[in-house]
């Protein structure tokens, strides 16, 4: 009898499934799992009181992201409890028998930026990270989804964790992207689709043209930001893309190991014939340009378009926009390109890896940034920052007038001492637009790097196609 | 170790509103803690206080006067999206607060609050539209959220079954430990990982600072 056709999250659950007594969640069995400063502290209080190891230290990996200034590394950290988490996390690692990736290491960096480029996320695996942006690593095919400190904590003290079978979301990217709009734009149009609770209890698999053609680092982009669709998790299949971009990293398989691997990843793809709880289909030959407006990452709309109105819309629905507009200050039926900026981000674990770096850099070359505007260049990993400065990156960004920094999660998450003041618009390629998200009373547009950089430029929301020789997609030379 | 929950009885607090993020209920600036105190004062701080650090007036729900000591919350959909941090029901609980009634909750956060025997509470648009209407007729009622039961019952009497996941019941009905439970099936384990290697030693070639 043919065995039932599965689907690429079917597949890695079987492969990890443990056990499960009646009635109860599944023991899966975890590959990687990546430890930052600020989720942790507590999980491993939690070991200590229980007089626990980590049982699989080789399977854990940490470093430092979050709270770490992106400034120069040798000035002393004047944010006392941040010092103190950074302190904690080294003395942690330590005691535990943990590598660390931590201040001063080559490979420090934003913890879902440095597991693929040190090859540590391979496809098949189970992936986990006290952060919900641990999405990203599903562009390589493996479930990797963000967990709460007490999952934390059964991580390292089981490497399992306890987990019901979520949902299968086929989201089906047709045709061809248009120069100028990116896999930013692809993930921000989703959600904008379905809203920020559309993809609850399920998991994304990306597939179709216009996914095939995407690079790795396009890939990340686009899984990132499957949390912010209420997804826990979003997967592409690997293919030859995914293999090129592994082949002789630091911790990929290597010679007969490797084709092991490869034979192995191969099998993983959804099987023809498998079904889908859900599926939506979107014709990406029509995806233009995306930017946010409010203040949820739904709350997105193409760069030609108008600021909806809340007359047009349900009582409840209507309130929500009503105060999401209020706090933004933005009128209703306005544009959304030419709105006014006074800083850029450009970085986070959704756009700062390399490509981003150039696709930026592309439109700044030979231009200024506009007066009167902070620009923030911020690379998602030291790796980044030392491949960025080798292609003379680093000049270009200064040379146009924005700061160029040592790497971190830095504006996104407002937590180091980069942030919005009070009133301020900020169009940032970083994931979330929440109130407060990248500084107290500051106001967030989500956007691609090309739309930021554009918007650089001129000091307003800018589409980045309408600035001569900004529209053409950055090379997909990979750095290694 | 948790305590065991059974059922509480209290007032509700309404914040009617949607998609009400972890970065609203416990801003980022209060997750460079290493251990869990205090958080009750970072509970929607952004909310209660001005960026100059002023109290807004009219107080934020949870410091609305009436509101102290409250139990139960009533919100809008999807509540919790968006970041992982468990800062946001240890918030919660350090407040006061044991259960949420919404029509939906974000994956992870409900996770996170089974683990902290925070109870979210699922009910259909239907039902929330007629407690919404019901808190507004009667809103210093006295609600019962009882676990054991999988039942609310409102303030005139009436009742109304809820579903929860039934393992995360057993444990928060008992005050178990999820990691103790696993930790009694680490044989299993220990067999599964006997037939699939490490895929990764993270550990070649990495010296510690």
């Amino acid at each position: 009898m043919a065995e039932k056709p599965r689907t690429l999250l079917e597949k890695i659950w079987d492969d990890h499934f443990v056990a499960s007594d009646p009635g109860a969640p599944a023991i899966l069995a975890i590959d990687l799992h990546l430890v930052h400063e600020v989720t942790s502290p507590q999980a491993f209080t939690g070991l200590r009181s229980r007089g626990l190891k980590v049982r699989k230290p080789g399977q854990t990996v940490a470093t430092a992201d979050h709270s770490i200034p992106t400034l120069d590394p040798s000035l002393p950290i004047l944010d006392e409890l941040a010092r103190k988490q950074l302190a904690q996390i080294e003395e942690n690692c330590r005691e535990f028998g943990i590598p660390f990736h931590g201040q001063g290491s080559p490979t420090r960096g934003i913890v879902h930026v440095i597991g693929p480029e040190l090859g540590l996320t391979q496809p098949g695996m189970t992936i986990v990270c006290g952060d919900s942006h641990t999405a990203t690593h599903g562009a390589f095919g493996a479930l990797a989804f963000g967990i709460g400190t007490s999952e934390i904590e059964m991580v390292l003290a089981t490497q399992t964790l306890l987990q019901r079978q979520p949902k299968t979301f086929r989201v089906q990217i047709d045709g061809r992207l248009q120069p100028g709009v990116g896999a930013k734009d692809i993930i921000l149009a989703l959600i904008a689709r379905i809203g920020v609770g559309g993809g609850t209890g399920h998991v994304f698999e990306f597939t179709g043209d216009a996914i095939r053609a995407l690079s790795m680092e396009e890939r990340m982009t686009v899984c990132n930001m499957s949390i912010e669709g209420g997804a826990r998790a979003g997967l592409i299949a690997p293919d030859e893309t995914t293999f090129a971009y592994l082949a002789g990293r630091k911790f990929a398989p290597q010679g007969a190991a490797w084709d092991d691997a490869v034979a192995r990843w191969r099998k993983l793809p959804t099987d023809a014939g498998a079904t889908y709880d859900r599926t939506i289909v979107i014709d990406g030959d029509r995806l233009e340009p995306m930017v946010t407006y409010g203040t949820n990452p739904g709350m997105g709309l193409p760069i030609s378009g108008r600021i909806p109105s809340p007359a047009d819309l349900e009582p409840a629905a209507r309130e929500d926009l009503e105060r999401a507009l209020a706090y933004m200050g933005l009128q209703p039926g306005a544009s959304i390109a030419g709105q006014k900026l006074d800083v850029v981000f450009i970085g986070s674990c959704t756009n700062g890896r390399i490509e981003d770096m150039r696709a930026a850099a592309s439109v700044l070359r030979g231009r200024h940034v506009a007066e009167g505007l902070r620009v923030l260049v911020v690379p998602g990993s030291q790796q980044v920052k030392k491949q960025a400065e080798s292609e003379g990156l680093d000049s270009v960004f200064k040379a146009a007038g924005a700061e160029w920094r040592e790497s971190g999660c830095s504006m996104c998450i407002a937590m180091n001492g980069d942030q919005l003041e009070p009133g301020e618009y900020g169009i940032s390629t970083s994931n979330r637009n929440f109130q407060g998200r990248q500084g107290k009373g500051g106001r967030s547009f989500l956007a691609s790097p090309l739309t930021a950089a554009a918007s650089a430029v001129t000091g307003v929301i800018t589409d980045p196609r309408t600035l001569v020789g900004a529209a053409s997609q950055p090379s997909a030379v990979e750095a290694h | 170790m948790p305590e065991p929950f059974v059922s509480t009885t209290s007032r509700v607090i309404s914040i009617p509103r949607a998609n009400i993020d972890t970065d609203q209920i416990c801003p980022a600036r209060f997750l460079k803690i290493t251990d869990k105190a205090n958080l009750a004062d970072a509970l929607f701080f952004d909310w209660r206080f001005t960026p100059d650090g002023a109290r807004r007036v009219p107080p934020s729900f949870i410091d609305e006067p009436v509101n102290s000591g409250r139990q139960i919350l009533l919100v809008g959909d999807n509540f919790g999206s968006g970041s992982s941090r468990e800062h946001a029901p240890w918030a919660l609980r350090a407040w006061g607060i044991r259960a949420i009634v919404s029509t939906s909750f974000a994956d992870i956060f409900k996770g996170n609050s089974l683990k902290n025997a925070l109870l979210p509470i699922v009910v259909t648009p239907e039902r929330h539209a007629v407690l919404t209407a019901l808190l507004g007729d009667n809103p210093d009622g006295e609600w019962t959220v009882d676990l054991e039961a999988q039942q609310v019952t409102l303030p005139d009497g009436s009742t109304f079954g809820f579903e929860l996941d039934p393992f995360a019941r057993t444990m928060i009905l008992a005050g178990t430990d999820e990691v103790g439970y696993v930790l009694g099936q680490l044989p299993a384990i220990e067999a599964w990982e006997a037939t699939h290697p490490a895929r990764v030693d993270t550990r070649e070639g990495v010296t510690a600072r």
